[in-house]
Order: structure tokens, then C-alpha cells, then sequence
């Protein structure tokens, strides 16, 4: 197991260069400078210093071997830095954001917070309700439950976010007015009232990334419960005297849930995707927007950084996910 | 087996339905037998005659729907497990019957190991904490002849082959001391010398535990090794039983004697093996007005078309305790039994 962990992490390495490699030198073939972002007031000395301070007259190969430098050598060493109070980075040059002019990692920092919180409460909320639901509608298939549960899943998983946002907006924030329809990112929580405050204005975007994902946990965990319950192991623990209770929810559910959970593994990172399109309807400061923000700008290192890192967690879950499959599965062998 | 010893199992009028899209088959049609104690009763029948669904409605073991036991009564030590709550039955399940099934391959759940679904069911029915319970099991385990049981215990059913596998699907089925063990075609799935050695197991677990066995199996060769009585079933019905040495000797049932004949001979020319009986099972769509086997049956005159034949006796005893047949033509006395199997 061990052995097949670090063999996939060392696989990882070429992958991730490759992804990095392909995504700097696109984005790099977008038209934005950022001497566009300086103002025409400046003079063109002190312009041209600001350019070479950004680094941007080097030729591509060098600023690609900088900025991956910079990704994996100085950010970290800048990040343990700040966490712990020493002194490794030594002032060496960060990323820096072309329109901001302050490092990307800084204003990255700022920002995910605010994505982790609504997307975790979200995934969290999906998984929550999809498991029982998709286990109910398969042991009582064909049951009001399950039809109900089936058919919502289907408006939930083809319906886009980006309209049931709008639709709950329009519903309850504008209509009704249970909930603000923009979400306050300065929002400190310091007592009860903020926190209820946070709460308040989170329970709309969460519901609709948390309906949106708990629809396809459901659908998944629906039809391999299903295919469970048709087993021979499954009259066997019945034959053993075993009650319907440790039947489903221990034999049944446990085999059930291999692929389920290799789906939620893998689904997390996409949520940051779903997550772009939920921050603009709802106007949260989050990642998306920054994403968004820096696209409209020409922000090349901001672009590259945060697609990258994307890039990151999707390797990364992926072998989360074989990991949790080996786990899970007494069958499958890592040799 | 002392022929007047009370049944342990008394099944009467059992009769079971799936209702499908195609309408309702009747896969077991007015079924009646016993099992008396420490008794090795045989089950046979071609494959699709209900001898599974038989032994799955005793203990409700149907998907219902689509299955539905329509009448009948399952007396186990005289109490209706047809009747009894879900609960009480529970207990019968895996405590005083053991059931195994055919294929050890996908009978045991993959995910967890062999002490965990053995234990499980010991915990459950004799309330034995977890150390007691891995002890019997490694007892258990010894008992079916798994070498190494204590280490076995934290393996997984894959790393097991299928004899073996059987054999812990056999532990598990003896583990609370059954009165009745249910084995459904233990080794139809395993091959000739595992079939064997299974066979062997179960002859000696029977002398040591004394627990009464149904025995099914489409292969009459095989209960004529191990059974005291034979049931035939065909078309979801019984079509004749009798004790084993009496069926061999004198089979009424022209069903029964084709089956003979498929049984290859141990001395015999090979090349002349298996008669294969002619015909198709017949499609179980609704309660037979006439005999099921007619299309199939050599001896067929105009009372098989009109009249479902019931039982009788052959031999003059109460229905049941000897050889009964259900079937309209009359055996002449002549055609004894070696004739026909060696024809
Ligand atoms: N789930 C089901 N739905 C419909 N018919 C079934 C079902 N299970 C079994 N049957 C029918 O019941 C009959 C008896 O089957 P079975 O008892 O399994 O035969 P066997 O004697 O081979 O064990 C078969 O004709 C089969 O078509
Ligand atoms: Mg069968």
C-alpha cells in the first residue's frame, strides 16, 4: 500500500509539470501585459521599472522556470514564514498579481476562505442527505419516497446552478425577503448575532450547490445500492437470522458505498467549478470571483496560479480516491 | 432411521407464485413433505422444477414481491413459520435451520472476513461475546476442515478457493447447532474431486452432529450415496417419494425412471452415459389442469390431459410414510428397477 502511494505521488511529479508547462503557455498567449494596467501618468522610466521588477522582459522559458520556482520553493517558504515567524524566504521575489501588484498567494489567501466555507458546508449538506436518501430509495424502490427522490435528483442534476440560483434569488431574497441576495464577504463572526448573520446569508448558496451535488450522490448511491441488494451475500446474511437493519445499512451498505465514495473523492474538486458559477450569482468574493476577476484584467500570474492549483487538487483527489477504493476494498491489492 | 420418529419439519399444501409483467408463475404448486429427525431427505428435479423456491418459502426467503406464498403450512417442530412475526422467525433463520446455498463464489460478502461472518451469526443467535464467538469459529472452521482456522479467521472470502468457501458457508450454516440444514445444490458450482470431498464432509459432520439434512441436487447419483428418503420434484410439483433404496429398486414415476437412466453407471460402457430425457420443462404459467409432464411422457394417455395426477401410495402405507407417486400409469410390477436403470 505504502509502496503503491509514493509510486503514484512520484507519477504525480511529471504529471503536474506537464499540466503546469501546458497551462502557463497558454495563458501566456493571451493579450494582456501588464503595462496596460499601469496608468498613462506614469513616465515611461519609471514604467519600464516597474515592468522589469515584474519580470515580464525575460524571455518565456525564464519566466515559466521562475514562476514554477516560485510556486513550489518560495510561496511555501513564505507561508511557513508567516506561520511560524522565521525568516526562509528572505525577501525573495513572490508572484505578483499584475493588477493588484500584490502577491497572488496573499490575495489567494484571502479569498478561499470564503469558497471553503459555502462549498464545504455545501458537499458536506449534499453527502448528508444524498447517503440516507439513496439508500431508502433503493431498499424501497418504487415507493412515493423513492419516486419523489428520483425526480427531484433528475430536476436537481439537469437544472444548472446558475438558474436555480437566480429562481431562489428571485424566490426568496427578492420576493420574500428571507435572505439577502448578496453575500457580505467583511462579515466577521464575533458573537451569536454574526454568527446567525453568516448562517443567514449562506443557507442560499449552499442550497444550491448542496441540491445540485446531492443529486447525483443520491442517483449514485441509489443504483449501487440497488445493485447490492440483488446479491447472493445479501439472502445469505438474511438466511444467518441477521434483521433488516444490519442487512442494508452493514452488508448492504458497506459494499454500496466503494463507488460512492470514490465519486464523492473525485466530485470535490469539480465543486470549485460549480462553486465559479455560484460565487457570481450570489456575489461571493470568494476564488471563482477572484478566477473571473483576473480573466476579465489579463491577470496572467493570477490565471496561471489558480488554474494550476485546480490542476493540483484534481490529481490529488484522484489518488485520494484510488487510495480510499483500495481501503474500502479487500479485494483490490496495491503490487 | 426409525421409521415413526416424529417429523422435525412438516411442510403441507405449499404454494408459491411470482407474480410477473407476463403474469403469475407458479414455480410451487401444492407442495407436501417431511423431514424426521437426523433424517438425510434428497431433493432432486431438473434445474427450474422449484426445488429452490421450495426450500426459500419455508423460510420466507423470497423477494416479495415479485414472490408471494400464496397457502400452505411450514410446521417446524409444530410451530407455522408461515404465521410467526418477522422477529420470532429471524430467530429459526440461522439458529435452528442452516441454510446453504449454491454458489460460494458470490455468497459470501466480499468486504468483510470469514471470522466476522461467522461470529456474526453466532453473536446474534447464542449471544456469545466477541472472544467466545472467535473461538467456536475457529472450532467451526477446524470442524469443516480448514487447515490453519485460527489464522483464516481475518481473511477475506477472495482469498479462499470455492471448495473452501463452501465449506465456510458450511460453518456458518452448523454454527448455532441447527435442528435442519438446508443445502441447495452445495456442489453443483465446484468441481468433480471438490463435489466429492464436500460430500464426504457432510456424511461425517452428520454422524457427529446428528442434525436432520435436505439435500438438493439435479443429480440422483449423488443421493443415492448419502440420502435415507428421495423426493421428485418436477414442474413445481412432487412427483414421487419413497425411501432411497425403494426408489431405486422400483421408480413409478416415468419422470423418475428417465432420471435413472441419465444417472451414468460406475461399470458401465461409457460411450451409452447420458439419456438425456426429451423435451422441455414445462412453463410454469398457471395451476396445471392437467399432468405437467405430459408432453414428455412416453405413457401418456387421455386421463393425463383432462386430470393433474395427485398422490398415491404405492404400497399400501399412509400417504407420506412410504412410496407414493403422483401419476395416472400404473408401473407394471415386472419393470423392476436394475432393468430400467440398465437398459
Ligand atoms: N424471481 C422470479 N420471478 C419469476 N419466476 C421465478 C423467479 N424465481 C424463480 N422463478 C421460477 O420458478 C421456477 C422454479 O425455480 P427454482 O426453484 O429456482 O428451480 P430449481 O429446481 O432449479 O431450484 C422456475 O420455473 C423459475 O422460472
Ligand atoms: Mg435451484
Amino acid at each position: 500500500m505504502l509502496t503503491y502511494v509514493l509510486r503514484r505521488l512520484l507519477i504525480a511529479i511529471p504529471t503536474l509539470l506537464l499540466i503546469s508547462l501546458v497551462i502557463f503557455f497558454l495563458v501566456d498567449l493571451a493579450p494582456g501585459s501588464p503595462a496596460s494596467e499601469i496608468p498613462l501618468t506614469v513616465d515611461a522610466a519609471t514604467r519600464a521599472k516597474i515592468l522589469e521588477s515584474l519580470g515580464v522582459n525575460a524571455p518565456l522559458h525564464e519566466r515559466y522556470f521562475l514562476w514554477l520556482k516560485q510556486f513550489f520553493w518560495i510561496e511555501p517558504q513564505y507561508a511557513i514564514d508567516h506561520l511560524f515567524g522565521t525568516d526562509l524566504a528572505q525577501g525573495a521575489q513572490r508572484i505578483i498579481s499584475y493588477s493588484s501588484r500584490s502577491p497572488v498567494f496573499s490575495i489567494i489567501a484571502e479569498r478561499l476562505p470564503q469558497t471553503l466555507t459555502v462549498i464545504g458546508t455545501a458537499y458536506a449538506v449534499a453527502i448528508l442527505i444524498a447517503l440516507p436518501i439513496g439508500i431508502y430509495s433503493a431498499y424501497r424502490q418504487y415507493s412515493w419516497v423513492d419516486q419523489l427522490g428520483t425526480f427531484v435528483s433528475m430536476v436537481g442534476y439537469s437544472v444548472p446552478t446558475f438558474f436555480t440560483g437566480v429562481v431562489l434569488i428571485v424566490i426568496f431574497a427578492v420576493k420574500l425577503q428571507w435572505f439577502p441576495s448578496i453575500y457580505d464577504t467583511t462579515l466577521k463572526i464575533t458573537d451569536w448575532g454574526s454568527l446567525w448573520a453568516q448562517v443567514h446569508q449562506m443557507i442560499l448558496p449552499v442550497a444550491v450547490l448542496g441540491l445540485y451535488n446531492a443529486a447525483e450522490i443520491s442517483r449514485y448511491t441509489r443504483s449501487s445500492m440497488l445493485e447490492n441488494l440483488g446479491q447472493d451475500y445479501v439472502r445469505t446474511a438474511r438466511a444467518k437470522g441477521m434483521g433488516e437493519r444490519v442487512v442494508v445499512l452493514k452488508h448492504v451498505a458497506r459494499n454500496s458505498m466503494i463507488p460512492v465514495v470514490t465519486i464523492i473523492a473525485l466530485g470535490l474538486p469539480g465543486v470549485f467549478g460549480g462553486a465559479i458559477v455560484t460565487e457570481q450569482v450570489f456575489k461571493i468574493n470568494g476564488i471563482g470571483a477572484a478566477l473571473i476577476g483576473a480573466i476579465h484584467a489579463n491577470d496572467l500570474p493570477m490565471v496561471q496560479t489558480i488554474t494550476f492549483i485546480t490542476a493540483i487538487l484534481i490529481v490529488t483527489f484522484n489518488l485520494i480516491a484510488d487510495i480510499l477504493y483500495g481501503i474500502l476494498d479487500p479485494r483490490i491489492r496495491y503490487d | 432411521m426409525p421409521d415413526g420418529a416424529q417429523p422435525v419439519l412438516q411442510v403441507r399444501g405449499l404454494k408459491t407464485v411470482f407474480r410477473t409483467r407476463a403474469g403469475e408463475v407458479h414455480a410451487v404448486n401444492d407442495v407436501s413433505f417431511h423431514l424426521r429427525r437426523g433424517e438425510l431427505l434428497g431433493v432432486v428435479g431438473e434445474s427450474g422444477s422449484g426445488k429452490s423456491v421450495t426450500m426459500m418459502s419455508l423460510l420466507r426467503l423470497l423477494p416479495a414481491p415479485p414472490a408471494e406464498i400464496r397457502s400452505g403450512e411450514v410446521l417446524l417442530d409444530g410451530r407455522d413459520l408461515l404465521k410467526i412475526s418477522d422477529a420470532e422467525l429471524r430467530e429459526v433463520r440461522g439458529g435452528k435451520v442452516g441454510f446453504v446455498f449454491q454458489d460460494p463464489m458470490t455468497s459470501l460478502n466480499p468486504v468483510f472476513t470469514v471470522g466476522m461472518q461467522i461470529t456474526e451469526a453466532l453473536r446474534r443467535h447464542m449471544g456469545l461475546d466477541k472472544a467466545a464467538a472467535e473461538t467456536r469459529a475457529v472450532d467451526l472452521l477446524e470442524l469443516v476442515g480448514i487447515p490453519d482456522a485460527r489464522k483464516r479467521l481475518g481473511a477475506y472470502p477472495h482469498q479462499f478457493s470455492g471448495g473452501m468457501r463452501q465449506r465456510v458457508m458450511i460453518a456458518i450454516a452448523l454454527s448455532c447447532d441447527p435442528d435442519v440444514l438446508i443445502a441447495d445444490e452445495p456442489t453443483t458450482a465446484l468441481d468433480v474431486t471438490i463435489q466429492a470431498q464436500i460430500l464426504e464432509l457432510v456424511k461425517e459432520l452428520r454422524r457427529k452432529l446428528g442434525m436432520a439434512i435436505i439435500w438438493i441436487t439435479h443429480d440422483l447419483g449423488v443421493i443415492a450415496g448419502i440420502a435415507d428418503r428421495v423426493m421428485v420434484m418436477y414442474g413445481g410439483q412432487v412427483v414421487e417419494q419413497a425411501p432411497v433404496r425403494e426408489l431405486f429398486a422400483n421408480p413409478q414415476h416415468p419422470y423418475t425412471r428417465a432420471l435413472l437412466q441419465t444417472i451414468p453407471k460406475i461399470s458401465g460402457e461409457r460411450e451409452a452415459r447420458l439419456k438425456v430425457i426429451e423435451g422441455q420443462p414445462p412453463m410454469l404459467a398457471a395451476v396445471p389442469a392437467a399432468c405437467a409432464f405430459r408432453d414428455r411422457c412416453e405413457f401418456r394417455h387421455d386421463r393425463c390431459d383432462r386430470e393433474n395426477p395427485l398422490r398415491r401410495p404405492v404400497d399400501g402405507k399412509t400417504l407420506g410414510q412410504g412410496h407414493d407417486v403422483a401419476c395416472h400409469w400404473q408401473a407394471p410390477a415386472a419393470a423392476r428397477p436394475q432393468e430400467v436403470a440398465h437398459a
